[in-house]
């Protein structure tokens, strides 16, 4: 990204993602106070939602559920309406980000091709989230306590045992335990209220019918990788893989993205988090050796994301993530979001930023500020925020929140005591490679060798 | 705090909600929890790899009770708190920090003091299975099976670095 395109792209908000943004806000109080005791004033934030969406086929039934939920009746369908258009304004407004930013960094994306429908999935488990998620809605956040966060645990223990429901039950697994260390919620100085509105709403989307992948094709060629974007909460891990594809064949190559997750516990944490996906050595050793990857027929959803298979995968020959970014990044083509996963949370977008001056937490970029997230260094990596302060190369993704633009390193070039270095997210996918992190971890023991054992002499009796 | 800071803090997405734990040893104590109002876990026997015991402290009113995990009294807890239970505070304290396992006991600890120094609550008998089974729960998780969907709800959870 060069400085020009910074500035075209911070050059104001784009229209309209302000005014859409403050009906949100209105509505995500009225989820705080709970839809049992609307009042007049947060009854009329429902209403001005649905408003906000009466030119759009969700208008009447948005309008119903706001007219029907400030009247007492708080229904399943009603949620999902209400839902569904909040999600909706999210929608936009990512539209209208993920545009500018492809304007100004000239990618072109994909158009989105509507696939069949998905197969059916429990419906008893999606009715008990549904149900969970309504509790919530009445009570509002203020009014969750201990035996609400706790109704949830069945239903999450159901969910969690069944693959094609895992991103409900991360989500929700995430958002009990956030409520559960946040009891009584009302004594709390401050909630995060937009973060927990998106939860819930997401939530309620996902407890329809599941999730919308769509269909996959399937896809052979050499991978090469950009950066490992890492995602955590107390139970859950997950490497995002951002990466090149490069189609056999010929045709143009693309952005995709493949992930590995893998459940644990929240005393699991650091570098300890690779050991949970040691079945996956290929896409370790790639990320860890920087090496590219040959893959044969693996599935790729239609919002770019690869679905990883181990054994249709193999080492390929060395490839430099920065190289790799620096020659084929600006040509390859980005993939569309699937119309539901429209929020912009989602975008991630890989860049490359050189012939910066590193100030602390931003980068100025040909006279233009961009910030850098430095809660976003994950400490089973190896960048940390005086590495990225030293940095005179850094490839990240561009994220947008709380109304503004932010570049998360996923890797950085940098003199340290005279000399270059170059520290990237996966550096330690095989473990780390710094003595003085191996010493810590050799101290703390393996963490997940001990909790395996208690869970082999302690779950099966 | 500032009333703006607070608003715009409101308006994010991504905030750190939970506060990371600090990495420690598991062997001695693998399970540490602040929740249902006390600090209560599982202490590995010492003796017997396949026993273990469960030990907790009520906030408020410190009482405090151990006992294995089939619901017999541990033979070592009287009018005053066992080595589990000391082992338990120990583990808490460097799973936490001191001030927030402080805080949710109510209870003060002055400079330089010991967490357990500074209870003086009664014994208690609480049923051990409850705690139990939120252990079997928090292992149940190491047996889930592995993922490669797309998870698109995890961009809400950001890996964000702990102190090194
Ligand atoms: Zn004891």
């Amino acid at each position: 990204m060069l400085g020009v395109q910074l500035g075209e792209l911070l050059a104001g908000a784009p229209a309209g993602v302000d005014e859409a943004l403050d009906v949100v806000t209105g509505f995500d109080d009225a989820l705080v106070h709970g839809f049992a005791r609307l009042g007049e004033e947060r009854a009329a934030a429902l209403a001005a939602l649905a408003g906000a969406l009466a030119a759009t086929p969700l208008g009447e039934r948005a309008g119903e559920a706001a007219e029907k939920v400030a009247a007492g009746s708080v229904s399943d369908e009603h949620l999902a309406a209400l839902a569904g258009g909040r999600a909706a304004l999210f929608g936009a407004v990512h539209d209208a980000l993920l545009g500018r930013l492809d304007a100004a960094l000239g990618r072109s994306r994909a158009a989105w091709k509507p696939s069949a429908a998905t197969a059916e999935v429990a419906g008893n488990l999606l009715g008990g989230c549904r149900v969970w998620l309504r509790e919530l809605a009445i009570a509002g956040w203020r009014g969750v306590d201990h035996d609400l966060v706790s109704a949830s645990d069945q239903t999450l223990d159901a969910l969690l045992a069944v693959p094609e429901l895992r991103g409900a039950a991360v989500l929700l697994d995430g958002l009990a335990a956030e409520l559960r260390a946040s009891c009584p919620v009302a004594t709390m100085e401050r909630l995060p209220v937009r973060r927990w509105a998106d939860l819930w709403t997401r939530g309620l989307l996902l407890s329809q019918a599941g999730a919308w992948h769509g269909g996959a094709e399937p896809v052979s060629g050499r991978l090469l990788l950009l950066g490992a974007d890492v995602h955590e909460h107390g139970t859950v891990v997950r490497v995002q893989v951002h990466a090149i594809l490069e189609p056999a064949g010929g045709s143009p190559s693309r952005l995709v993205r493949t992930s590995l997750a893998a459940a644990k516990v929240d005393t699991i944490a650091g570098p300890a988090v690779w050991r949970l996906m040691s079945g996956y050595p290929v896409l370790l050793g790639a990320l860890a050796g920087h090496l590219s990857v040959e893959i044969t027929d693996m599935p790729l959803l239609r919002g770019g994301d690869l679905v990883w298979k181990e054994e249709r995968a193999r080492a390929g020959e060395a490839a430099d993530p920065f190289a790799t970014a620096r020659v084929r990044l600006g040509e390859a083509l980005a993939p569309a979001v699937p119309p539901l996963d429209r929020h912009p949370v989602r975008i991630a977008e890989p860049v490359l930023v050189e012939g910066y001056t590193a100030d602390g937490g931003s980068f100025d970029l040909g006279g233009h500020t961009l910030d850098v997230d430095l809660d976003r260094l994950p400490a089973c990596g190896p960048l940390t925020p005086e590495l990225v302060a030293a940095s005179s190369s850094c490839l990240g993704l561009m994220r947008w929140d709380g109304g503004r633009w932010l570049l998360q390193p996923l890797a950085v070039q940098a003199t340290v005591k005279r000399k270059p270095v170059a520290a990237h997210n996966g550096d330690w996918a095989l473990g780390p490679t710094d003595p003085k992190v191996v010493k810590a971890e050799a101290r703390a023991g393996d963490v997940v060798a001990v909790l395996r054992e208690r869970a082999g002499r302690l779950l099966r009796r | 705090m500032v009333d703006a800071d607070r608003t715009a803090w409101e308006r994010r997405s991504v905030v750190r909600v939970i506060p990371p734990v600090e990495p420690r040893k598991l062997a001695k104590v693998p399970f540490v929890e602040l929740a249902d109002g006390r600090l209560q876990g599982v202490v590995s026997s010492g003796s017997d790899i396949a026993r273990v015991y469960v030990s907790s402290i009520t906030a408020g009113t410190h009482a405090f009770a151990c006992s294995t995990n089939n619901n017999r009294p541990c033979g070592a807890v009287h009018s005053s708190p066992c080595k589990h239970l000391h082992a338990l505070a120990d583990e808490a304290v460097l799973q936490y920090g001191l001030d927030r396992v402080a805080r949710y006991l109510r209870v003060e600890v002055p400079e330089g003091a010991s967490l357990m120094s500074c209870m003086s609550g009664p014994p208690e008998r609480t049923p051990a299975a409850v705690v139990f089974s939120r252990f079997l729960r928090h292992l149940a998780y190491l047996e889930m099976p592995d993922s490669t969907e797309p998870l698109t709800e995890l961009h809400w959870f950001p890996a964000m670095g702990t102190v090194r």
